[in-house]
């Protein structure tokens, strides 16, 4: 086999850079991305480091006394200040109900993009009446009022063992996977028609080893880019339905039933304890979308130049 | 040059009557007529070893379709493609498989036919792992012998596609098609998306390939240039079927059938030529799902004009013959141009004669053209 | 309607550069070309010309937070550069229409091409919306559209590539401008159907006597539609001139390697020419001349300093210290 010259047309690249690491570079070079992953890792390091610093257990009522019914604000003892009633620390509350509150948001947000991706990618690539079957289920899932379902099936849940985290998850994943699933299987359905894959079909590819080698690959950026969208919406839904009541009961703290107990006392001048797991809530929720909003960007680079 | 490429007299791709319909919804709702994209309707040729023979035609015309059906990428609706003696519907799964071995393709965008997410060594890799064409070392050393074949440097399989400009990624798709050393290729406009002078790089890289390993190839494109300087012979397309198909230098010097003309005079020429002499095909082309009754090409027809609509056109569709004068080309008109030459210029369209052996019911006038077929005037007015 | 041979456009050392993250990269070069009213100027060359930019920014297309113009671009005697929105609006589309490559893309998908076109003429003529759409009927006659009254109401989607590509040549005109960019406007159509597009553009731009200017790949369709010629090449222009005369005699060596490279039936059995190497891109641009390392008359001056356009015999302006050689040697080679 002949030698050929070294094609002089051949562009001097620095270094191989595959699309992930172009997409990791985008994402730092912006302001949005990186600062919503350090509230992010701020409030993190907070609930995992926190409670070295909380010297109350979250159901001592350290100094109980009749005449503070309201309960003090925050001071040097208690730098969030103490609940109403009960006066416990609303510093270990909120670092204990962060710990719930994040773990809510991050499991069902794996879980319920998990589900999604796999309806997804099934529906989208094999197409027919299995595509049509779980599109169906999709619109099943999705015209029952998801609000109404879960109320109902945390009750049940909780008449069967209890109202626990674990509850608010199942329930959060049963329903939250719809979209994600829309989403993949369009993605897909674009994919499947362009050239690289039928190229793949034209060598002889098997279709599983499309599907995971060259479909998922490509259909996985939108599933990137709501992940974080998922847990701030898990966490803000868990505070929602908590407040409702219809959440976890309040042997567990989360940031959300603190606010349902708070509420009442909120005109009576206790602001502290509403004030704290709501600030968590609203920072927390404004990370992920910042994240989740530099993500698109990264991955996604606007329109091209022609 | 043709003659010394051809080894073996037996055809190695056959098209038989070929079809390929695209089901398709339409009519008023609730009462759903089902209609078919005609987009290939009736085609029959045959490729030998070591040909290439180009599918030429516009928008509509099928050959995009057809090169994908005679690769067995898609099925045909009717007719028989053989490939190598056995027909294709007839192979199992497996053999089917095994074909791909033999029969590989070229796209044209050199941007979409890459997967952007994986470096194009994996991407090369994928037809000889597929076969299970040798072990990771043995892989490896293809790829890089692959890509040395088509004048990249063997050390860029570890990059990504974007890290590379159209006319390389066109290489890149050129050793995935050859890293499984296939016989047969179908290269489908691979050329159209770059620019010139990456062009005529690409086009010397297909050639040498094509002489150092005796490839048959099949090529698609819409450019009449490039076929011209490409290939051995051409399958002029119109809506789904062959209108003209002959040796290439026959076709385009003395072509018969007045779509062929119409095309070639409309292929703008940098050499200063007369300007008036320029065809200009009125209307558009007619959607293929409804094709015209009879000839499909009777809409725009300038000869059918000029000779005073003879019915024959309406009723009859002609079908691929091939002329006595000419026995290397096949015509599908009932009134092929003898001087196909001359008709190239508005005098010797005017004056053309028409053989009579056909039941042609109208006198034939020699009248001046006019109406559908519009000369254009010159430019520098 | 203008007397030909009016200098319509002047173009003065156009520059263009774009902000990217690293800083200020300048893309376009020292553009300087006439436009007289009823003429065609093709403008030539491949991708990363910057072809399309530079006719793009002759009216400030670009975006103005990407991009930074410099130099003069005069349309009648008064200067473009660095008007703002407001001032331009009249010109573009009033003084200079535009056609765009793909018209799928450039025509609104949810108003019918009779809005479209009425929307011009309502705003650059000061007519009312039931006069400008008799008035459309009457642009799309013109551009020679069949049964233009239907097509008035009808979407982009229900004409085919070719019509569509009329009904912008029809938009364009409905501003009657004096002179009209088409930027690549049959590049994506089919060869029989590009024959017809070109041929109502060039009949329609003629009778008004407005000028043309029309952004091109294709040299075929330089030979058969325009009157002069610019080619450009990495970011700059290398050669300009009476468009027969050039593909004839090309005296740059750019132009006379692309003419070279074209394939053809004549062709057949040789190798084709071909360009070593790529087009540089605007961050990699060489000193001295650009196009000296793919360049088989290159000479160690080449390197040194950029070449300006020079004139080359009557009425041609070469980017190239050795045009001479290269004329004289096209001369030779025709033996």
């Amino acid at each position: 086999m002949k030698k050929r010259a070294a094609q002089p047309d051949a562009r001097a690249v620095h270094r191989a850079e595959s699309p992930w690491r172009q997409a990791r570079r985008r994402f730092f070079a912006g302001r949005q991305g990186p600062l919503g992953l350090a509230i992010i890792g701020v409030i993190f390091a907070f609930i995992l480091i926190g409670p070295i610093f909380a010297p109350f257990n979250y159901s001592d009522i350290p100094n109980p006394s009749e005449d503070v019914f309201l309960g003090r604000g925050p001071s040097f003892e208690h730098i969030f200040g103490e609940t109403a009633q009960l006066q416990l620390d609303v510093y270990t509350l909120v670092v204990n109900g962060g710990r719930s509150s994040l773990l809510i948001g991050f499991v069902s947000a794996i879980g319920s993009i998990a589900i999604g991706t796999l309806i997804g990618i099934v529906a989208g690539y094999f197409g027919g009446r299995l595509d049509s079957f779980l599109m169906r289920l999709t619109d099943v899932f999705l015209a029952i009022p998801s609000l109404f379902v879960i109320i109902v099936g945390a009750r049940i849940l909780s008449a069967l063992g209890g109202t626990g985290l674990q509850t608010i998850v199942i329930v959060f994943v049963v329903f939250g996977w719809m979209g994600i699933a829309r989403l993949v299987r369009g993605q897909v359905l674009a994919l499947r028609e362009m050239e690289f894959i039928e190229a793949a079909r034209a060598l002889g590819v098997r279709p599983i080893r499309i599907a995971l080698r060259h479909v998922l690959p490509n259909a996985i950026g939108p599933v990137v880019v709501s992940f974080p969208f998922a847990v701030g919406g898990a966490i803000i839904g868990e505070a929602f339905i908590s407040y409702l009541g219809f959440g976890v009961s309040a042997l567990t703290p989360t940031w959300g039933n603190m606010l349902t107990n708070a509420e009442d006392f909120l005109l009576q001048g206790n602001w502290w304890w509403l004030f704290f797991p709501g600030l968590f809530i609203v920072m927390t929720s404004l990370s992920v979308n910042m994240i989740g909003d530099a993500l698109r960007d990264s991955l996604e680079p606007e329109g091209r130049r022609s | 040059m043709a003659a010394t490429r051809r080894t073996a007299s037996k055809p190695l791709l056959e098209l038989t009557d070929v079809k390929r319909y695209f089901r398709v919804r339409g009519g008023i709702p609730l009462i759903r007529k089902e209609l078919n994209v005609r987009a290939v309707d009736g085609v029959s040729l045959s490729v030998a070893r070591g040909e290439t023979v180009s599918l030429v035609g516009e928008s509509g015309s099928g050959k995009t379709t057809l090169g994908r059906v005679a690769l067995g990428l898609q099925p045909a609706t009717a007719g028989h493609v053989t490939y190598d003696g056995r027909e294709i519907r007839s192979l199992s799964a497996g053999e089917r498989r095994a074909l791909r071995k033999r029969m590989q393709i070229v796209f044209q965008d050199p941007f979409g036919s890459l997967n952007p997410r994986l470096p194009i060594g994996d991407q090369i890799e994928e037809g000889l792992l597929a076969h299970k064409l040798g072990d990771e070392n043995a892989r490896g050393k293809r790829v890089r012998e692959v890509l040395d074949l088509v004048g990249l440097d063997p050390d860029y399989a570890s990059r990504y596609p974007h890290e590379f400009s159209g006319g390389q990624r066109q290489r890149i798709g050129i050793a995935r098609a050859l890293a499984v050393n296939p016989e047969f290729i179908v290269l489908d406009e691979p050329v159209s998306a770059l620019d010139v002078s990456i062009q005529s790089q690409v086009l010397n890289l297909l050639a040498e390939l094509r002489e150092e390993k005796g490839l048959t190839y099949l090529f698609i494109s819409h450019n009449l240039d490039v076929v011209g300087y490409f290939s051995d012979r051409v399958a002029v397309m119109y809506l789904g079927t062959v209108v003209e198909m002959g040796p290439v230098e026959q076709v385009f010097k003395k072509p018969q059938h007045p779509y062929t003309v119409a095309l070639l005079s409309a292929v703008p020429k940098i050499e200063a030529h007369d300007v008036k002499d320029r065809l200009i095909l009125a209307g558009e082309i007619p959607s293929p799902i409804n094709p015209p009754s009879g000839c499909r090409f009777r809409t725009r027809c300038w000869l059918r004009e000029q000779l005073g609509n003879p019915d024959r056109c309406t009723t009859e569709e002609p079908k691929l013959a091939a002329s006595p004068r000419s026995p290397d080309v096949s015509v599908a008109c009932h009134f092929p141009l003898e001087n196909g030459l001359a008709s190239t210029t508005a005098k010797g369209r005017q004056a053309i004669k028409v053989k009579t052996k056909a039941a042609s019911t109208k006198a034939v006038p020699k009248a001046a053209p006019k109406g559908r077929a519009t000369k254009k005037r010159s430019a520098r007015a | 309607m203008i007397k030909r041979g009016t200098p319509l456009l002047q173009v003065r050392d156009l520059a263009i550069s774009f902000r990217t993250s690293r800083g200020l990269l300048r893309v376009v070069d020292g553009v300087s070309f006439d436009l007289a009213a009823g003429e065609c100027l093709a403008v030539v060359g491949e991708s990363g010309s910057g072809k399309t930019v530079s006719a793009l920014a002759l009216i400030s297309l670009l975006s103005r937070r990407q991009s930074v113009i410099e130099g003069s671009v005069k349309f009648k005697g008064k200067e473009l550069v660095g008007l703002s929105e407001d001032a331009l609006r009249p010109i573009r589309g009033g003084g200079i229409g535009v056609i765009f490559q793909e018209p799928l893309s450039a025509l609104n998908p949810v108003t019918t091409i009779g809005e479209q076109i009425s929307e011009v003429i309502v705003a650059h003529r000061k007519l009312s919306w039931r006069e400008a759409k008799k008035l459309a009927i009457g642009y799309l006659e013109q551009v020679e559209i069949s049964q233009p009254d239907q097509r008035v109401r009808q979407f982009p989607h229900e004409l085919s590539g070719g019509m569509r590509q009329r009904a912008m040549i029809a938009m364009a005109l409905a501003g009657e401008p004096s002179m009209i960019i088409a930027d690549e406007p049959t590049t994506a159509l089919d060869v029989t159907i590009q024959a017809q597009v070109l041929e109502v553009l060039r009949r329609t731009t003629t009778e008004r006597g407005a000028a043309l200017l029309l952004i091109t790949h294709d040299l075929g369709v330089v030979a058969e539609t325009a009157d002069r010629i610019a080619v450009m090449y990495a970011g700059q222009i290398v050669e300009t001139g009476n468009a027969a005369d050039v593909l004839r005699t090309p005296a740059s060596p750019y132009t006379r390697d692309l003419i070279t490279s074209i394939p053809s039936f004549a062709a057949r059995g040789r190798k084709l020419a071909t360009i070593k190497g790529m087009v540089p891109s605007p961050a990699d641009f060489p000193s001295g001349c650009r196009f000296a390392p793919r360049c088989r008359y290159a000479i160690a001056a080449c390197t040194t300093a950029t070449p300006p356009l020079a004139p080359v015999g009557k009425s041609r302006l070469v980017r190239c210290i050795r045009a001479k050689d290269v004329v004289s040697g096209a001369a030779r080679r025709a033996r």
